[in-house]
C-alpha cells in the first residue's frame, strides 16, 4: 500500500485543506480571468501589505458558490465582468451595502447599485463594426436599425447565449418596450450572415475576411487586436468602428464590478481592495491593459482607445439589466436567435 | 450466494453483510450528486419550463439526438475498424498504430476544437488561401462549416474513438482468437468471420466503449458552445445563466439522466441472456500479413484518424507557439504539479472504489446492489457543473450543519472542511470518472471465469483471499486502463474544476479555459500543449500495455 499513500501524503502537504484565512488578506472570487485581475492585485499587495487569495470561475457559479456556502463563506468580495450578475448577487441577498466616501465619489452614480451593494470599476461598449469598402458609415445609425431590410444577410454577431448580447437586448427593453424588441429580434434574424457561433475577435475577423459588412463586437476585442503583432492586426487595421445610437439613448455599455459579500471576514481590507481598484492607477493600468473604458471621469484612456473618439453612452442605471436579463433571453429564444 | 464448500457460520454470514451494507453506502455517496440533481428537479418549480418547452426545448433534444447518432457511428466506424486492422493483420505500420492511435484521448475535444477552428473556419488559412488561388467571395462557393453540429460531432468523434478501438482490440486479440481460427479453419472468409464471429464475440466491449463515448458527447460543453450547437448540455447552461433559472437547469439535467438510464437499460436487457467466457488466450504466432494495395488501403485508413485527431491539431498547436513563444516560469511549473497531484490522486481514489463496487457486485449479489453499483457509474453522462452543483449543494450543507454544531459543543468552527477544500474537487472526479473506471474494472473481472473463484473457495481461500492472490493479478491490464483514464479525464476536466477549486489553486485545463475563454488562443497555445503532453504519458503507457496484453500472466 506503499504507493497508495506516499503520493496521498505529498497531496496532504501541498494542497491547501483549510480554507480558512489569515489576518491581513482579502478573499476574492472573481469571473474576470485571472490574467485581468492578478497583475492590478500584485500592485495592491505591493502597496497595500493586503495579501489577495483568488478562485477565478464563471459568474453563476460563483454566484452558486457563494449561496451554498452562506455566513461560512470564506470570499469577502466577488467581481463580476457584467452588471446582469451583479444585480443577481445583489437580489440573492449576498452583498452588504458599503458606506465608502472614496467610492461615492470616484464612480458615477449610474455605474454604481443605488444601495451600494455594488460599483462598477470598468466600462465596455458594444459597438458595430463595418467593412469600409462596402459600407458607407451613413448607412449606419442604431442597433435596432440592424433588422433593416438593406441589412438581410450581412451582419456576423455572436450567439445569444452570450452575456453581450443578452444586456444589448436588455437595453433595448427598456427603451423600446418588450413588445417592440420581439418584432426587432424576429427581424433581425433575416440579418444574420452566418449562424451564430464563435467569440466577439471571431466575428471582427469574420468581417474583415469578407463573410459579412457588419459585425457587432466589444471594443476591447477590437482594441486588442489593433495592438497585436500577427494577421489579426492587418484584419483589425482593414475595418472600422461605428458608434452606434448616439441620436438616442447611446452606445450599449455595461460594467465589471465588484461587491463586498454578506459573509465577508475581512470588511476593511475588502473596501481597501475597492478603493483601490478605483484609483488613479489602476483605473489607468485598467484602460490601457485590456483596452477597457475608466469609470472614473478624467482618467486618461489609452492612446489606442482615444483614437476612436468621444461617444454618448447609454446611461440606464445597470440594474435594470440584471432586471431585464431574463426577459431578454426568453425574446431572443422566440426569435430563434440560438 | 455461489456454492461454497467451506462451512458458512454466524460470524461469516455477519461480516459478509457488512461488507456488503459498507459498500452500498459507498455506491450511494457516490450517487449523491446525481441524486441531488433529480432531488432538485423534483422538488422545485421551474419559473421557466413552459417557456423551455414552447421554444427551445425540441432544439435541445433534436440537436444532441442528432450528435449523438453521428459520434456514435464514427467512433464505431473508426474505433473497431482500426482496432480489428490491427490486431488481426500486419501492414506497414500496424505495430506503431496499434499504440498511437491512442494518442487522440490526449486531447481534449474543446482544445481540438480551437485548433480546427482557426485552421478551417472563414477566415482561417484554409479558405483564405482557397479564395486567394480562386478568385471566389463570400457565397461563391460551399465549403463544409466547421462550427456547426457535424463539425462539433467530428470533433467529437476524432477524440472519443480511443474508447472503442482500445477496448474492442482487447477483446480482438484475446477472446476470440481461437473462436475466429475455428471459423476460417471451416472456410468462412475473412469478412465473414469478421461479421459473424469477431464483431458479436466483441459486442460487449464495443458497447462498453460506445456508451463511454455517447455519455461523453452528452456532457460535453466547451465544443458545442463554441460551435454555438445547441445541445442539451449547451441548453443547461443557459437556462441556468441566461434566464437565471438553476431549477429549471437541474430539471433538463434530470431529462438528460433519465434518458441515458432508458438507453443503458435496454442495452444491458438486450443482452441479458448473452455470456462470453473466455476459451483461452490467442493462438501465438504472427497474424498474416497483408499485401499490395490491401495493405496500403490498410495503412492508409489506420492514418486517417490519428492525422486528424492528433498531427494536425498538434501541428496547429505549435504554430501558434511559433507565433507566439510561450515564457516558462514559475506558475507554469505550479499548474503541472496540481494537475498532475490531482489526476494521480483522483485516478488511486476512483480505481479503488471501483475495486470494491465491482468486487461486490460479483461476489455478494444481492437485489440491491447491482442498480446501486449502476447509479454510482451515472455521473460520466452529466455535465461537469451540474455534478459541481450537486456535490457543492449538499456538502456546504453539511458543513454549515457539522460548523453549527462544533460551535455548539466547543468554541471551534472548523469552516468548509468539505465543500472548500480539495475533496470537494476529488470526490466530483471519482463521481464524474467513476464509469470509466467501473466499465473497465467490470470487463475485466467478467472475462475471468467464475470456475476459477469456485476452485480457489474450495481450496480453502476467502473471498479477500481470492481477490487479492487471484484476480487481482490477473486484472492488471484492466486495473492499470482503468487508473490512466481516469488519469487522462481528470486532467481534461474543465467545468467541475472552474467550480470547486479552492483559493489560489489553478489546473493547466483551467488555464487554457482562461486563456481561450478570453478569446486569446495564442496564449492558450503552450498551456493547451502541455496538457496533451502531459495526458501523453500515461497513453503510451496504456498502449504498451494494449501491445502485449496480458503478458503479466
Amino acid at each position: 500500500m506503499k504507493w497508495i499513500a506516499l503520493p496521498l501524503m505529498v497531496l496532504g502537504a501541498a494542497l491547501p485543506w483549510s480554507s480558512y484565512a489569515e489576518q491581513n488578506e482579502v478573499n476574492l472570487y472573481s469571473a474576470r480571468k485571472a490574467e485581468l485581475i492578478e497583475p492590478l492585485l500584485e500592485k495592491f499587495t505591493a502597496e497595500s501589505g493586503i495579501k489577495v487569495n483568488l478562485v477565478t470561475g464563471k459568474d453563476d457559479a460563483l454566484l452558486q458558490r457563494l449561496k451554498s456556502e452562506g455566513e461560512l463563506s470564506p470570499a469577502d468580495m466577488l467581481i463580476t465582468a457584467d452588471a446582469a450578475r451583479l444585480q443577481r448577487a445583489k437580489d440573492a441577498g449576498l452583498f452588504q451595502s458599503i458606506d465608502s466616501e472614496v467610492l461615492n465619489q470616484r464612480i458615477p452614480a449610474h455605474l454604481r447599485d443605488s444601495t451600494n451593494q455594488w460599483f462598477g470599476l470598468s466600462q465596455r461598449a458594444r459597438v458595430i463594426f463595418y467593412d469600409p469598402a462596402k459600407v458607407k458609415p451613413e448607412q449606419l445609425s442604431t442597433y435596432e436599425a440592424l433588422a433593416d431590410d438593406q441589412w438581410q444577410g450581412r451582419v456576423c454577431i455572436r450567439s445569444s447565449s452570450n452575456v453581450y448580447n443578452q444586456s444589448l437586448v436588455a437595453a433595448m427593453i427598456d427603451d423600446l418596450g418588450a413588445e417592440r424588441t420581439q418584432t426587432w429580434a424576429n427581424n433581425f434574424m433575416d440579418s444574420f450572415a452566418r449562424p451564430p457561433a464563435g467569440g466577439d475577435t471571431d466575428q471582427i475577423r469574420a468581417l474583415g475576411a469578407g463573410q459579412c459588412d457588419v459585425a457587432v463586437a466589444n471594443t476591447y476585442y477590437y482594441g486588442r487586436m489593433l495592438k497585436s503583432d500577427g494577421k489579426d492586426k492587418a484584419i483589425a487595421e482593414s475595418v472600422a468602428l461605428f458608434w452606434p445610437n448616439q441620436d438616442g439613448r447611446g452606445t450599449h455599455v455595461n460594467v465589471s464590478g465588484a461587491g463586498v459579500t454578506q459573509s465577508a471576514k475581512n470588511k476593511a481590507e475588502a473596501i481597501k481592495l475597492l478603493e483601490f481598484l478605483v484609483s488613479e492607477r489602476a483605473q489607468q493600468w485598467y484602460a490601457e491593459v485590456n483596452n477597457e473604458f475608466p469609470v472614473v471621469q478624467g482618467v486618461a484612456l489609452d492612446p489606442v482607445v482615444a483614437a476612436w473618439g468621444e461617444f454618448k453612452a447609454d446611461d440606464v442605471p445597470l440594474n435594470t439589466l440584471g432586471e431585464n436579463n431574463q426577459q431578454a433571453v426568453k425574446i431572443m429564444d422566440r426569435a430563434g436567435w440560438r | 450466494m455461489t456454492g461454497t464448500h467451506r462451512p458458512s457460520n454466524r460470524r461469516s454470514k455477519h461480516k459478509d453483510f457488512s461488507v456488503a451494507l459498507v459498500t452500498t453506502v459507498v455506491a450511494l455517496v457516490l450517487a449523491i450528486p446525481v441524486l441531488s440533481v433529480l432531488w432538485h428537479a423534483v422538488f422545485t418549480d421551474s419559473s421557466s419550463w413552459q417557456h423551455l418547452a414552447d421554444t427551445v426545448l425540441s432544439d435541445y433534444v433534436w440537436q444532441s439526438f442528432w450528435l449523438c447518432v453521428w459520434v456514435a457511428s464514427g467512433v464505431l466506424v473508426l474505433g473497431i475498424s482500426c482496432a480489428w486492422l490491427t490486431s488481426r493483420f500486419e501492414f506497414p505500420g500496424s505495430r506503431v498504430f496499434s499504440w498511437a492511435l491512442l494518442l487522440p484521448l490526449a486531447f481534449p475535444a474543446y482544445i481540438i476544437a480551437y485548433a480546427y477552428t482557426d485552421l478551417l473556419d472563414f477566415a482561417g488559412p484554409v479558405q483564405t488561401s482557397l479564395r486567394e488561388l480562386t478568385g471566389w467571395g463570400f457565397r461563391d462557393y460551399w465549403f463544409p462549416p466547421i462550427r456547426s453540429l457535424g463539425g462539433a460531432a467530428l470533433m467529437l468523434t476524432l477524440v472519443l474513438y480511443p474508447y472503442v478501438f482500445m477496448l474492442s482490440r482487447a477483446s480482438f486479440m484475446t477472446q476470440s482468437g481461437l473462436t475466429a481460427e475455428a471459423a476460417r479453419s471451416l472456410g468462412a472468409s475473412r469478412l465473414r468471420t469478421f461479421w459473424r464471429v469477431d464483431l458479436p464475440l466483441a459486442r460487449p466491449a464495443i458497447v462498453a466503449g460506445t456508451s463511454l463515448a455517447l455519455m461523453e458527447t452528452l456532457a460535453d460543453y466547451g465544443t458545442v458552445s463554441y460551435f454555438g450547437v445547441s445541445s442539451f448540455s449547451a441548453g443547461i447552461f443557459r437556462t441556468w445563466h441566461g434566464l437565471g433559472d438553476m431549477n429549471g437547469a437541474m430539471q433538463l439535467a434530470a431529462l438528460l439522466l433519465t434518458v441515458v438510464v432508458v438507453l443503458l437499460s435496454i442495452e444491458r436487457y438486450s443482452r441479458r441472456r448473452q455470456r462470453v467466457d473466455q476459451l483461452g488466450l490467442a493462438p501465438n504466432h504472427a497474424p498474416p500479413k497483408l499485401q499490395g494495395w490491401r495493405a496500403w488501403l490498410a495503412t492508409g485508413w489506420c492514418t486517417l484518424p490519428l492525422l486528424l485527431g492528433f498531427l494536425v491539431p498538434v501541428a496547429m498547436i505549435l504554430s501558434w507557439l511559433w507565433q507566439k513563444p510561450p515564457s516558462l516560469d514559475e506558475e507554469f511549473v505550479e499548474l503541472i504539479g496540481n494537475s498532475m497531484l490531482l489526476a494521480i490522486a483522483a485516478a488511486l481514489i476512483t480505481l479503488s472504489l471501483a475495486i470494491l463496487l465491482s468486487w461486490l457486485r460479483r461476489f455478494y449479489p444481492r437485489p440491491w446492489i447491482k442498480p446501486a453499483v449502476a447509479s454510482a457509474g451515472l455521473g460520466y453522462a452529466v455535465p461537469g457543473t451540474v455534478i459541481a452543483i450537486g456535490i457543492l449543494v449538499p456538502l456546504a450543507a453539511l458543513d454549515r450543519q457539522l460548523n453549527a454544531w462544533l460551535l455548539e459543543l466547543s468554541d471551534w468552527r472548523p469552516g468548509l472542511i468539505f465543500s472548500g477544500t480539495v475533496f470537494a474537487l476529488l470526490f466530483a472526479y471519482a463521481v464524474r470518472f467513476m464509469a470509466v473506471a467501473l466499465n473497465s474494472v467490470q470487463a475485466g473481472m467478467s472475462q475471468i471465469s467464475p470456475s476459477l473463484d469456485r476452485s480457489a473457495r474450495s481450496l480453502g481461500h476467502g473471498r479477500w483471499s481470492v481477490m487479492r492472490r487471484i484476480q487481482l493479478p490477473m486484472l492488471t491490464t484492466s486495473l492499470l486502463t482503468a487508473a490512466l483514464l481516469v488519469f487522462v479525464d481528470v486532467l481534461k476536466e474543465l467545468p467541475a474544476t472552474l467550480i470547486l477549486r479552492p483559493f489560489n489553486f489553478d489546473t493547466l485545463a483551467v488555464k487554457a479555459h482562461e486563456l481561450a475563454a478570453d478569446e486569446r488562443l495564442l496564449d492558450a497555445g503552450p498551456v493547451a500543449l502541455t496538457i496533451v503532453l502531459v495526458g501523453l504519458l500515461p497513453v503510451i503507457l496504456l498502449s504498451r500495455n494494449l501491445r502485449h496484453p496480458r503478458s503479466d500472466q
